[in-house]
């Protein structure tokens, strides 16, 4: 019986060898540990057995049915493993096949960057106010000190709908509207369309956008301007940005500042783009005129405040060196792809 | 305003370098737009003299010349200019010269002659004759200056002065001066302003004898101040002062205009001369114009002119409009022989609207209708006549008439340091405060600023704070942060339209910008009836164009026009929307209405009806808008501009009751008219009127404990029964237990008799309270084809 024993374990182990997929093992499990395979057949011989043998028989049957278990096992997860090698490899595809398109479109870059600048400024605290397009001449001039036939009046090329009613030359216009109805303390920025009669070119269009800003409190300083100004250009340009005032006129601040900021293109240095200044014009600014401040209700020997009103086209222009306005209005889906 | 940097050096006596000077004055206020160093061009000409002139044996329009340049040898240059003789003083461009237009002088020769370098006419120096005016343009220009053989010829024709312009702003007309602006300069460099009172001799006389003044509209005209020259020499100016005026962009014309220029130019004061032989009666009247009054200015038109305006009258007609232009008979002639000097003062928005209705703005204009210095018309005047004895220009009568009426009074402004101070943010001391406003000609004086006569714009604290800053330097005060409570966010309105915007983004759709103003004739181009509402829009008085003369309606034919630009420039997909205002008009003499309009376009291969559809659906379902309805343009008018629409491929969108929009395919007569080749669909959204009916609450809903019942089915029904009404009447007849109705399928064809189609449905139910029982759902289903019966819709066999 031990001789048995030992020829179905030699036998199970050289079948085994030539097993290649997992039907030939099953049928092997089969043949060999099976209700009827050749292991309880033998098995069924231990009742001849004397007393003495039987146990050591029945420990070899053991033996040689867990060897044999255990070598299935093994083969079966060799086959596992074949299996799996040979899936991947059937399915293996070039991944170098373009992806199915899935598309996302994207803002206009001027509603990117604008909303960007709005971030900046909701983070310092200030609230985002609207006003409307066509504006009363009051709101638009008379109430930013600029009386009719005011000279400043000439660098505003205005569009009239009636004598009184135009298409607002700048979003200053919504500083009234907001100190009519607001008390100091007063943080907002208002961003928006407005329009001068500017014939169409590369840097001029008679409708783009700006950005006003509009601090009123208590002890509200120049430096402060400065410090408002400066953290913006770094947080739109980087730390390393710089800015410089130069003093100015605008009747509804005063003191008027023009802003420049440092040039992207040199850093400073001087080049083609700055002509040479090392700085480019951005922004104008300054200390609310007290007589807009009265004309409003506030009292302008308690609180001072400052404005300041930013170009969006150019800090467009300039984020990703668009050199021509027309693009922005042309809405061409590859430009508008690009961002 | 251009500086002639050689004028400035009367004033300043510090010798600052040009580009140094003109980043100083930016900084201190003054902008400077650009400078440019006259003759800059020219380079290795100087002066020569010919010692001889022969005709060139090879020709007989060419002459040799041998030219001493101050070289030791005398040079040879063969020249075909006929005015040159031995003895001549000429600019020679030597070898290796460089004049204007890129010229460079090369030895060669002309004709087998050698010649040497170029003898130069002022064309070829970039000069005319105003410049020189004893040349003649076409010859060699002969010089006749006080100059030496050899020298370079920017210093020997004084050729060698500095132009600065400036960009001065209109509340500064002072520094629209070589005065002003060389005060500026010694405040922001720390220098000495050398200014002195000009004076005269004159011969002695009462000007009364010559001229009587009135004026009638004080108002207008509070001081007019007025002399006269007698024996008048009409002649060319000196050359410093054609030099000077050259430098300041002004050309020069004879000694008395010149002179005239010159002071307006110096002090900032326009003068006028008159010829006395053409004022009337010697009496000149300062009045408003006559109602259909006439005058021929200087330039030779005939001006209409209003009686608001005022004019320099004699006792019979205007002689001139007031701060504007003298009239044709008033100026000086080559027979002139006494002349009387304006210096006036006249009120600035009076001249600002009489030259802007005339449609003439002059240099005398641009100064007075920003304000002048009513005290300086004196001065001014007394210039004048300082430069006529100088220049030997005739002979100014001692006395002067000045009609003062009532002149504005200098301000005077509370002077607080520490105020000002607090408001810029800085700490400068009283001292330097002090020491900046006297160098701008502010007294200060028992804590009171007192501003000169010139300084118009000086009138509060804040005024003098601006001083004190821009010199002090903007740049050197101090940057700060805000300080106080900054809690700011996005009201509900701007998150919601936020979220409209993100929301187009993520489905596929790129935002467009476009101009808020259009053409009238769009409403042709969409078809759009006649008696339309619409068509009544907000006006542009002064528009470019026709093209924007409106501001828009409705948004729709922005849209469309984007689209044919991109249909036009081969984008052969496109999805784009645009979050823009309409402008709709309310009463007369008020603002319109500005709501915010969504609006989107598409077209494409693979783009049809159902994908716009879905790009709404997909955003209403994101607002919070739920349970719309999408009905016939024929059975709903609120959008006029359906119109443009295909009425078998467009819907108006209903929540409720309010029609929230529109969307459709664009009709193919428009789709003609804008040079489509494809179906393009668009829709706009009233997002301000969707906004109330938008649920944005979330709560959270526990996953269904009990299971639900799906039951599918499959109907037959005519063609023209929209699908969204059998969904509604199986929405009705299942109640309260229905979950979700699907459509999955939709069938014409095979099988499926002529005008009808076959519609499934997969209805699924639920409860929240129990398990379903199929009787429930079995009774549920029997009112659901009962309901379709009704509508004409059978279970399909």
């Amino acid at each position: 019986m031990k001789e048995q024993l030992e020829a179905i374990r030699s036998e199970a182990a050289t079948e085994l060898a030539s097993v290649k997929d997992a039907k030939a093992l099953d049928a092997l499990r089969v043949k060999y540990l099976g209700k009827k395979g050749a292991l309880t057949a033998i098995l069924k011989q231990m009742g001849k057995l004397s007393a003495e043998e039987r146990p050591i028989m029945g420990q070899l049957a053991n033996d040689v049915r867990s060897a044999i278990e255990s070598a299935i096992a093994e083969k079966q997860a060799e086959i596992v493993k074949l299996e799996t090698q040979a899936r991947l490899e059937s399915e293996t595809i070039d991944v170098t096949l373009p992806g199915k398109k899935q598309s996302v479109g994207s803002l206009h870059p001027l509603s990117i960057v604008e909303n960007e600048i709005k971030e900046i400024f909701l983070g310092m605290g200030f609230e985002i106010a609207d006003g409307p397009e066509v504006e009363y001449d009051y709101y638009n001039f008379e109430a930013l000190n600029l009386p009719p036939d005011h000279p400043a009046r000439d660098t505003q090329d205005t569009f009239y709908i009636t004598d009184n009613i135009l298409l607002r030359t700048q979003t200053s216009s919504v500083q009234v509207h907001v100190m009519e109805n607001k008390k100091p303390p007063i943080r907002v920025i208002s961003p928006g369309r407005v329009f001068r009669s500017d014939a169409v070119d590369a840097t001029h269009s008679p409708l783009f956008h700006q950005i006003e800003g509009l601090v009123v409190d208590k002890g509200i300083t120049m430096a402060d301007l400065k410090g408002t100004l400066e953290m913006l250009m770094k947080r739109l340009y980087g730390e390393e940005c710089t800015i410089r005032l130069r003093p100015h006129h605008f009747p509804f601040t005063e003191p008027s500042a023009e802003v420049d900021v440092m040039c992207f293109n040199c850093h400073g240095k001087g080049c083609r783009v700055c002509k040479n200044e090392g700085f480019i014009e951005l922004l104008g600014a300054g200390m609310v005129h007290p007589k807009v401040l009265e004309g409003c209700g506030i009292d302008s020997s308690v609180y001072s405040g400052f404005a300041f009103g930013l170009g969006l086209e150019r800090v467009v222009m300039r984020r990703y060196n668009i050199s021509d306005m027309r693009l922005l209005f042309e809405n061409d889906y590859r430009f508008l792809e690009q961002f | 305003m251009n500086l002639s940097m050689k004028w400035l050096s009367d004033y300043i006596k510090k010798d600052i370098p040009v580009a140094e000077f003109c980043s100083g004055m930016t900084m201190s206020g003054s902008k400077v737009e650009c400078y440019e160093t006259e003759g800059s061009e020219v380079k290795n000409v100087v002066v020569g003299k010919l010692l001889s002139v022969v005709p060139h044996e090879n020709s007989d329009h060419l002459v040799v010349c041998q030219v001493d340049v101050g070289q030791g040898e005398p040079i040879q240059i063969v020249t075909g200019a006929p005015n040159v003789s031995a003895g001549d003083i000429v600019p020679v461009a030597l070898v290796g010269a460089e004049l204007p237009g890129g010229i460079k002088i090369k030895k060669g020769k002309l004709r087998g002659v050698e010649s040497c370098g170029m003898l130069c006419s002022l064309g070829e120096l970039g000069l005319t004759t105003h410049d020189f005016p004893y040349a003649i343009a076409d010859g060699i220009f002969l010089i006749q200056e006080d100059c030496e053989i050899g020298q370079d010829v920017h210093e020997a024709i004084g050729l060698n002065d500095t132009s600065v312009e400036f960009e001065i702003t209109s509340n500064r007309p002072d520094c629209l001066s070589v005065v002003g602006l060389a005060r500026e300069a010694a405040v922001t460099f720390n220098t000495k302003l050398c200014l002195e009172e000009p004076s005269f001799k004159g011969i002695e006389d009462d000007i009364n004898n010559y001229l009587k003044v009135d004026i009638e509209n004080e108002t207008l005209c509070p001081r007019y101040a007025a002399g006269i020259v007698k024996n008048v020499k009409i002649g060319p100016s000196p050359r410093w002062m054609r030099e000077r005026l050259r430098a300041s962009g002004v050309r020069p014309i004879n000694n008395l205009v010149d002179i005239t220029n010159y002071v307006m130019l110096e002090y900032g004061q326009p003068m006028h001369a008159f010829d006395l032989r053409y004022v009337k009666d010697s009496h000149i009247i300062v009045r408003n114009a006559k109602d259909g009054e006439e005058i021929t200015t200087l330039d030779d038109q005939v001006r209409k002119l209003s009686p608001e305006m005022l004019v320099i009258a004699d006792t019979e007609k205007p002689i001139a409009v007031a701060g504007v232009m003298g009239g044709e008979y008033s100026g000086i002639m080559d027979d002139t022989t006494t002349v009387v000097f304006e210096s006036a003062y006249f009120e600035p928005v009076q001249v600002r609207r009489t030259a802007k209705k005339l449609g003439m703005r002059t240099d005398a204009s641009a100064r007075y209708e920003k304000g002048l210095d009513a005290e300086g018309c004196l001065r001014s005047l007394t210039r004048a006549l300082q430069l006529v004895e100088e220049l030997g220009a005739g002979e100014p009568v001692t006395t002067h008439i000045d009609v003062v009426k009532n002149i504005k009074l200098r301000n005077e402004i509370e002077f607080d340091p520490a105020w000002i101070n607090g408001f810029l943010g800085t700490d400068i001391s009283e001292e330097d405060m002090i020491n900046i406003l006297n160098g701008l000609d502010i007294e200060v004086k028992d804590g009171k600023c007192i501003s000169p006569s010139f300084r118009i714009d000086l009138e509060r604290p804040a005024d003098i704070a601006e001083e004190v800053a821009r010199i002090y330097g903007y740049n050197n005060i101090p940057s700060t942060v805000l300080t106080g409570a900054a809690n700011a966010s996005l009201t509900p309105e701007q998150k919601y339209l936020r979220t409209i915007e993100n929301t187009m983004v993520s489905l596929g759709c790129y935002g467009i910008l476009t101009y808020s103003f259009t053409s009238p004739k769009c409403f042709d181009r969409i078809e759009l009836p006649a008696d339309s509402k619409l068509r009544n829009t907000i006006t542009i008085m002064n528009p470019l164009g026709e093209d924007t003369s409106i501001m828009r309606t409705t948004t729709l034919p922005s849209m469309i026009d984007i689209l044919a630009g991109n249909y036009k420039n081969r984008n052969s997909k496109v999805k784009l929307f645009e979050l823009g205002k309409e402008y709709i008009p309310t009463e007369e003499g008020k603002l319109p209405n500005e709501p915010n309009r969504l609006t989107v376009g598409m077209y494409g291969d693979d783009i049809d009806f159902f994908d716009m559809k879905g790009t709404i659906d997909a955003l209403l379902s994101e607002i919070g808008i739920k349970d719309c309805e999408y009905v016939r343009c024929s059975e709903n008018a609120a959008f006029e501009e359906t119109c443009a629409l295909h009425p078998g491929r467009s819907a108006v969108i209903l929540c409720g009751d309010t029609a929230i929009g529109y969307i459709g395919e664009i009709h193919p007569s428009v789709q003609e008219t804008y040079g489509f080749g494809t179906r393009v669909y668009v829709a706009k959204l009233n997002v301000n009127e969707m906004m109330p009916l938008s649920v944005t609450e979330i709560t959270y809903q526990p996953s269904p404990k009990f299971p639900a019942i799906t039951r599918d089915l499959s109907l037959l029904c005519e063609d023209a029964l929209p699908v969204g009404t059998m969904e509604k009447a199986i929405k009705n007849a299942v109640g309260k237990i229905l979950e979700k109705v699907t459509l999955f399928d939709v069938y014409k064809g095979k099988q499926i008799a002529e005008g009808m189609k076959s519609v499934s449905f997969s209805i699924s139910m639920r409860s929240h309270e129990g398990t379903l029982t199929d009787e429930q759902a079995d009774a549920a289903m029997k009112r659901v084809l009962k309901a379709l019966k009704d509508l004409g819709a059978s279970l399909r066999e």
